[in-house]
């Protein structure tokens, strides 16, 4: 089953003359249990269309649905429900709050959801030991190196068991052996029967991680590829 | 969340510290001004309010304030006393000679004549002595600030001399009275001897002090006078704000604290608003974050104001701390005696540091309600 399945997805920004058209019907789909890359050069549309995909933009035209559900029929409300409930993120800056510590950092989707803190903070610590990281819990992020920091974030998009991982050039502000370490983590963290996994990427290193690669150039998707699962 | 919310507030403890010292500052600075402001102000209706036998004053037509005296005829004193509702009626005197010491100390004062008979209108807060001692020849009760001005570096003690239009007379008694907005010495002293320390003059009585009989109302009475007899009857409440209003008119001194305490309300809107404003812009990457993850407008909402809240009620609460502090030292000075802390300038500058910071983190607020959670996928 795909967990995401985007048709004819269109978006532009700007208006008037200045009007660009970045996404140009758009077909995507991204399976369960596997870990799907989206490539393509600066500027042609991969970081539009994962936000579209994770519902934080709407596009001007097209359908998306994560799991069967379509993200148009929810009301904004829900879609936030949504994305807080079935979606992790990893972002390319990590975006760790730098006032709390490596697991409340990684607790911060559940104690949105509301679970008790002590709890959270456990079952975020738990998750850092599992990788690698359980050590640095306490730690403040500006403590720890940039594939601490990496791991910090993947535990908050994994601590609450969501469907859908999207994961924003993951290994771009990393060294290269931070990033192989970063992607194997992923990989054997994140990729289950359950869930699909999308890397925005542009770091052709680690496309070996990928079973399928989404090659996108000037607002649409040309070509798909399997490389193969040779995790 | 609100745990996330407190610790991005003290996370960064210099901004933290930087943000309370803003509203402290500010909170301080506000409430200092407006409270001495005050202060004075009441200053000009002291002596009036001191004297608490009495309800209506009389006095000459278009007199504007208590230091402003035209005298009154004999005369005038038993037409007040003939309207009715009229329980009694005492004259009072009011000069200004000049006192001096036998160490050649000297001043201006501002004496008090009260009626021989009664001693009405006498100082009640007596440090040293009594006024009753007033009845005794050439004796005089002088207000406490007053002493220390003529008798520099002495303690308060009966006794002292001071020549009075070539006068002698005897300290009897020390008075706490309240201080008059000149800072004059305060003599008190039976009407008759009070006549001899201004020098004869063909009129001399200044006031009529009233009481009305029981059942008639002060207003009522002061009505009733100046209809009857063509003089100008106030009640003591409206005297005492005349007299305020005259030097609010009249002096630059509004004007003064009136620059001060716009500038302070601008130091706070600048100072506090924009500090709380950028906090919260220099957070809104991570305000993007949390939004991407899931957390809800109303959420953020929720933490904005709960750092808003904190940093107004530790804010405001150092402020009227250190405001509280400086009354209470300030009233150990003899020349800021009876300077109170208003709770209305406590109240009101704290609803005002809540109005500041409420439409600081509302600005700032708005930015986090329209930031597209999309930002935070951008490097």
């Amino acid at each position: 089953m795909n967990a995401v399945h985007c048709q004819q997805i269109e978006k532009s920004f700007g208006q008037g003359e200045t009007r660009t058209k970045v996404l140009r019907g758009v077909d995507f789909a991204a399976a369960q249990g596997e870990m799907t890359f989206l490539v393509g050069p600066s500027g042609c549309g991969k970081t539009t269309l994962i936000s579209i995909i994770a519902g934080l933009l709407a596009s001007d035209a097209g359908s998306v649905s994560l799991f069967g559900e379509s993200l148009c029929s929810l009301s904004a409300r829900d879609q936030i429900l949504f994305r807080r409930r079935h979606l992790g993120f990893v972002f390319q800056q990590y975006h760790l709050l730098p006032s709390l510590t490596a697991a409340e950092n990684a607790a911060v989707p559940l104690l949105a959801a509301g679970m008790n803190r002590k709890l959270a903070v456990k079952k975020a610590t738990e998750l850092l030991g599992a990788l690698g990281i359980g050590n640095r819990a306490d730690a403040a992020p500006r403590l720890l190196s940039g594939g601490q920091q990496q791991r910090v974030a993947l535990a908050r998009a994994l601590v609450h068991e969501p469907r859908l991982i999207i994961c924003d050039e993951p290994t771009a502000a990393l060294d290269h052996k931070s990033g192989e370490s970063v992607m194997e983590l992923l990989s054997s963290a994140a990729v289950h029967p359950d869930r699909a996994v999308v890397v925005v990427t542009h770091d052709n290193r680690v496309f070996r991680f990928a079973h399928r690669i989404a090659h996108m150039d000037d607002g649409v998707i040309t070509h798909i590829e399997s490389p193969g699962n040779q995790i | 969340m609100t745990y996330v919310a407190f610790q991005m507030l003290i996370g960064d403890r210099a901004k933290y510290i930087g943000l309370l010292f803003a509203v402290a500052f500010s909170t301080f600075l506000l409430q200092n001004q407006t409270s001495i402001f005050s202060n004075l102000m009441k200053r000009a209706g002291n002596q009036i309010r001191d004297v608490t036998d009495a309800d209506v004053w009389v006095m000459a037509p278009k007199t504007e304030y208590f230091d402003q005296t035209k005298a009154l005829q004999e005369s005038d004193l038993q037409k007040v006393r003939g309207v009715s509702g009229v329980d009694y009626a005492v004259r009072i005197f009011k000069g200004l000679p000049i006192a001096k010491t036998r160490k050649g100390q000297f001043a201006a004062c501002s004496v008090l004549g009260l009626d021989d008979a009664t001693l009405l209108g006498a100082p009640r807060n007596m440090i040293l002595g009594n006024w009753q001692d007033l009845w005794k020849p050439n004796c005089i009760v002088l207000d406490k600030a007053g002493y220390l001005l003529l008798f520099p570096g002495e303690e308060l003690k009966l006794g002292q001399e001071l020549e009075l239009n070539d006068q002698r007379v005897k300290v009897v008694g020390i008075s706490d009275a309240l201080p008059a907005f000149t800072t004059f010495p305060l003599i008190h002293a039976r009407y008759t001897e009070a006549l001899t320390f201004q020098g004869r003059q063909r009129q001399q009585l200044s006031f009529v002090l009233v009481r009305p009989t029981v059942g008639t109302s002060p207003d009522e009475l002061a009505t009733r006078i100046a209809e009857q007899t063509g003089l100008m009857a106030l009640t003591t409440s409206q005297f005492q704000r005349a007299s305020v209003v005259y030097y609010l008119k009249n002096t630059g001194i509004p004007v003064n604290f009136g620059i001060t305490v716009v500038v302070s309300i601008i130091v706070g809107l600048v100072v506090t608003g924009q500090t709380f404003y950028l906090f919260i812009l220099e957070n809104l990457k991570q305000f993007g974050a949390l939004k991407a993850i899931g957390v809800t407008n109303g959420s953020m909402l929720g933490m904005v104001l709960f750092q808003s809240s904190l940093v107004w009620f530790v804010g405001v609460s150092i402020g009227t701390a250190l405001s509280a502090t400086f009354f209470n030292i300030s009233s150990l000075v003899i020349q800021l005696r009876h300077f109170i802390f208003f709770w209305e300038s406590a109240v009101g500058v704290a609803a005002f540091m809540l109005l500041i910071i409420a439409l600081a983190s509302s600005a700032g607020l708005m930015r986090v309600i329209r930031l597209q959670p999309a930002e935070v996928f951008r490097s």
